[in-house]
């Protein structure tokens, strides 16, 4: 069985950040993705981010990506996996990797996983007909692949990702007549919502969809209007014809590794679902094991870079390497990411910490 | 106009199981994931829950008038995909 010092599960903004301040330190590391492409959510993310310069404001999250992998892709510690799915994580730190119809295992000294999210799907007549996507699927057909999924579409859900996928279809060519929001209010980014609703689509509150219209293919949407405990209310249906209906009603977290090996999760509705109880260092209840990025709760690239730069910076105190001026990165770092929480549109992910227990 | 009907909502696309099973189990007693995995296969084809899980969880909180983090999921073991024995067996020769 091959040794490996520090082993990164996942290279999206979150792993990329924890290799490159491990391969500073001094540490060997081995990266593994399921992608044959470097970068998680970053390789759709054609959209410029917010925050300060700090955090690559105005920069495109696919330049960010190329900015972060290029500090490391050619040093000599590092070693890639892609096209890599991490099937087991055992106690002992043996991971057990399948790439294509080849296995292996491998063993690591510390273990930072970064694996992210998953969409969340939603129950409705049909859900199942073709034409029926998830919006990071619908971003990823166009944004990597530069395919159109469909002429018409329906967008469920008002978070930020089902505001960008709107613009970006927009900006494709494909008309979105109407997004339904299950809540009161828009879930994201006011600039965001505002720019598409000034493009002239109906933005629709306490909406959601009820059957998906269509024998071979979405040929239609049926909505309807919720009453206050999220029900449908019989007599508000309203028939769009569109060929796509596009789901964007949130992520959840993929801890499902770090459930084989034993670490403790918790079931935290603010933070999109099960995630690791962590302490201060970023570490799991099982010695060794990190975790960052949105595996630890739903947020952002930005605050994904942060922690994966923290959880990493541990991993390699952990290994005995030497940080320079460790007690002002780590306090600068953690200070940083409280700047990113702090504002309105992060009170869930306060929430979510509080009933965790830790800081945000 | 009328309510949905639990039988064309597919809560679990790898094993073509409707909301309409689900409430049929619901109704037997049958209450946390595992139990309903169990059963129904749930959960056990290629996404290894992580599309109908949540949806799941969300049904049984509705059903039973109970708080999410109260409807039990399911125990998590490897693989996360599915792997031919063939090549496990070649993996571990080298």
């Amino acid at each position: 069985m091959k040794q490996v010092e520090v082993l990164i599960i996942g290279a999206g903004p979150a792993g990329l950040s924890a290799a490159d301040i491990l391969l500073e330190a001094g540490a060997s590391v081995a990266i593994v993705d399921r992608s044959d492409r470097v970068g998680g959510q970053l390789t759709k993310q054609t959209h410029m981010f917010f925050g300060s310069q700090a955090h690559y404001a105005s920069k495109r999250g696919i330049d960010i990506l190329t900015i972060l992998f290029d500090k490391i892709k050619h040093h000599p510690n590092l070693h890639m996996f892609t096209n890599t799915t991490v099937a087991g994580l055992y106690p002992d730190k043996v991971v057990a990797c399948v790439q294509e119809s080849r296995y292996f295992t491998l063993q690591a000294k510390a273990i930072i996983v970064a694996t992210g999210a998953s969409e969340k799907s939603l129950p409705f007549e049909n859900n199942d007909l073709p034409g029926v996507y998830a919006a990071g699927a619908v971003q990823t057909l166009m944004n990597v692949y530069g395919v159109k999924p469909g002429d018409k579409v329906l967008m469920v859900g008002s978070g930020n990702i089902g505001l960008i996928v709107t613009y970006q279809l927009m900006q494709a060519g494909v008309i979105v007549p109407m997004l339904v929001e299950a809540a009161e209010t828009i879930s994201g980014y006011l600039v965001h919502a505002s720019k598409i609703k000034r493009l002239g689509v109906d933005l629709r509150m306490r909406t959601s969809v009820k059957r998906a219209l269509g024998t071979k293919h979405v040929e239609g949407a049926q909505i309807w209007q919720l009453d206050e405990q999220w029900q449908g209310i019989p007599g508000t249906e309203e028939t769009i014809p569109v060929d796509t209906i596009c789901l964007a009603v949130g992520l959840s977290p993929l801890t499902e590794l770090l459930q084989q090996i034993g670490a403790e999760v918790t079931y935290i509705n603010e933070l999109g679902g099960h995630v690791p109880r962590l302490n201060d260092r970023f570490e799991t209840t099982v010695d060794g094991v990190f975790a960052c990025g949105d595996v630890a709760g739903i947020e952002e690239a930005s605050s994904a870079m942060i922690a994966g730069t923290i959880a990493g910076l541990e991993a390699a105190l952990k290994r005995g390497y030497k940080i320079e001026n460790v007690a002002e990165r780590r306090a600068s770092l953690h200070a940083s990411l409280a700047t990113l929480r702090s504002g309105p549109h992060a009170a869930k992910i306060r929430k979510g910490h509080e009933k965790l227990g830790v800081k945000s | 106009m009328d309510h949905m009907n639990p039988k064309d909502i597919i809560i679990c696309r790898c094993s073509d199981v409707t909301l309409f099973d689900l409430f049929e189990l619901f109704e037997q007693g049958y209450r946390s994931f595992e139990e309903l995995k169990r059963i129904k296969r749930v959960g056990m084809g290629p996404c290894q829950a992580n599309t109908c899980g949540k949806m799941v969880q969300w049904e049984i909180a509705k059903y039973f008038k109970i708080p999410l983090e109260e409807a039990l999921f399911h125990n998590l073991r490897p693989f996360t995909l599915g792997i031919k024995l063939k090549h496990i067996k070649e993996g571990s020769d080298t």
